[in-house]
């Protein structure tokens, strides 16, 4: 299948100060980007895909600098593929407090000179939201024809539906939900402390220290890389396999399973930035749109227009089709305009990310008659 | 779609689509590949749902433009309020069901008035094929025995108690065959039993 072809990020600086949340402000800040496809000349045909925990504006494609590194939803996105960039201008962004290019806390706070640190404001998804539109407006454009995101990508396109109804005619929400259960907040703070309680972490100034604090990310990876599997999944990959012949009775890697997420998290842990984990897992529990309106998440997606495809997978416990069923309940009772697909995969939440014919087609579909629409 | 290609399609979906109001909500339990819905869409201006199970179907559905929700029928109708459609569609699935009373009871919550068919058991070739020692199989039940997802044989006379048992008032009740209704011995000569029903207050 062919590709989005080589591809080179963008950045742009915005001036004006972006108010969060919590109520401080970022001062100025750069978006990193990437584009594929051409925009028409209506401005109607661009798409905004939103990344989850781990991943980059860089969507599709390979990266002009490194040939090894290929789009995070590259199966899904480029020439002849379910979201056609034949068709469709795609737009991936790097969220602020990441650390693939945009602002984060690895950048120089211009305030003090010195790298953001723990100081890097607390962003949430909102804040990623109302980033974002500015960059469309940067772009020119008004209106997406879908903003579209998986697991934490899906919670922004969501957000994206309450926050700027007008500016998107479609939503389509992968392996998500309108907000975290205890379970999932509790994995996520167990990542956190694993983090905190690093030694190198140094209070989040690690870079003064010219450390990293790598077997706190480590572990937060193990951990987490845990829950996107499916039981079963691992099972089958894993099962009870050794490393070596027999049983070493210590305490080193036995079995296969732990040789694996021991390899993940040290991967992981050579790349990704320690603050960027706190803040991200953070924005991911916060999101509860429903909480302003006393938890009544159809009167949160009252004033919603867009149409929506949303998309579990059965076997995703961390995000899992209940969670759908709820967005897809609220939408209902708003009588939205809604397709719900509930995918039988075996890969766990992980799913949303791998090829999978019926996943695949369905998205291929809907986005063929997204593209017949008259705008 | 237009009302010519449906009753080239399925001339059954074409004698009950004249009972669907244009305008009005509708919910399909069962909808297949779609294709009532997308005439209700195109033809009439409803609104509506359709709920399937089946990849396939539900790729179909999403192709047609019809929208459609993935879920187990079993499981029942609980992501829809309380009289949200003014129509509900059960078209040839009611049948398929294990818990029968349940959905239908389920229906009567969800609409206003409901529509229902399903294969006629007292269909004469039926009764013949009984006569002569064996289960029906023919156009309207074309499965053997053992390999059928028809779990539940009813005939027009035996629908009518259960809908009146779980609030569904009978407004009409019609045997097709063929998508033509048949007036002479309905319950004999007609394959496919369709009951318009209302919720009573």
């Amino acid at each position: 299948m062919s590709s989005a072809g080589t591809v080179s990020p963008q950045t742009h600086l915005f001036s004006e100060p972006l108010p969060l949340q919590s109520g401080a402000s970022i001062a100025g800040y750069t978006l990193m980007y990437e584009t594929y496809g051409q925009l028409n000349a209506e401005k109607s045909n661009a798409v905004l895909v939103c990344h989850a925990l781990n991943a980059s504006h860089h969507v599709a494609g390979v990266a002009a600098d490194d040939d090894t590194n290929i789009g995070w939803w590259d199966n899904m996105i480029g020439p002849g593929k379910p979201l056609d960039t034949n068709h469709f201008f795609v737009i991936g962004v790097n969220n602020l407090g990441s650390c693939f290019g945009s602002t984060g806390p690895m950048h120089t706070d211009p305030a003090t000179g010195k790298p953001y640190g723990a100081d890097f404001p607390v962003v949430t998804v909102e804040d990623w939201v109302n980033a974002q539109a500015r960059l469309a407006d940067l772009l020119g454009i008004h209106q997406f024809a879908a903003v579209m995101g998986g697991s934490l990508g899906g919670m922004q396109a969501l957000s994206w539906s309450m926050l700027y109804p007008n500016r998107l005619r479609h939503c389509v929400v992968i392996a998500s939900t309108a907000k975290l259960s205890a379970q999932n907040i509790a994995f996520n703070d167990v990542a956190r402390q694993a983090i905190v309680s690093d030694p190198d972490f140094h209070g989040g100034d690690f870079y003064a220290h010219h450390v990293v604090p790598k077997s706190g990310l480590r572990v937060a990876r193990m951990v987490g890389h845990i829950t996107y599997l499916s039981n079963d999944d691992m099972a089958e990959k894993f099962g009870r396999d050794l490393k070596s012949d027999d049983y070493q009775f210590g305490f080193g890697v036995d079995f296969e399973i732990e040789s694996y997420l021991r390899y993940q998290g040290d991967k992981f842990s050579s790349y990704f930035d320690a603050n960027t984990y706190l803040l991200i897992t953070k924005a991911l529990d916060y999101f509860d749109p429903a909480r302003k309106h006393g938890g009544d998440l159809k009167e949160a997606l009252a004033m919603t227009t867009a149409r929506f495809l949303v998309i579990s997978f059965t076997t995703d416990w961390r995000f899992s089709p209940e969670r759908s069923r709820e967005i897809v309940r609220a939408l209902l009772s708003n009588q939205r305009k809604v397709t719900y697909a509930e995918i039988d995969a075996p890969h766990g939440h992980d799913a949303f990310l791998l090829d999978d014919a019926r996943y695949m087609n369905l998205v291929r579909s809907y986005f063929d008659r997204i593209q017949g629409e008259h705008v | 779609m237009n009302f010519t290609e449906l009753n080239q399609l399925r001339p059954d979906l074409a004698f009950i689509a004249h009972w669907i109001a244009p305008n009005s909500a509708v919910l399909d339990v069962g909808c297949g590949d779609g294709v009532m819905l997308d005439y209700l869409q195109t033809d009439k201006a409803c609104q509506g749902y359709g709920i399937e199970i089946s990849d396939d179907l539900v790729l179909a559905c999403a192709k047609r433009g019809v929208q459609v929700i993935q879920q187990d029928m079993e499981l029942g109708l609980g992501l829809f309020d309380d009289q949200a459609f003014e129509t509900v569609l059960c078209l040839s699935s009611l049948q398929m069901m294990k818990n029968v009373e349940g959905l239908l009871t389920d229906i009567a919550r969800v609409g206003h008035e409901a529509i229902v068919s399903f294969p006629n058991f007292a269909y004469w070739p039926h009764r013949v094929a009984l006569l002569r020692g064996h289960m029906p199989v023919s156009k309207s039940l074309p499965y053997e025995w053992y390999d059928t997802p028809n779990l539940r044989c009813a005939t027009i006379g035996d629908f009518a108690e259960l809908a009146n048992s779980v609030g569904l008032e009978v407004l009409e009740c019609v045997a097709l065959h063929e998508g033509k209704p048949v007036t002479w011995l309905p319950n004999l000569r007609g394959s496919l039993a369709v009951f318009r029903l209302r919720c009573k207050a």
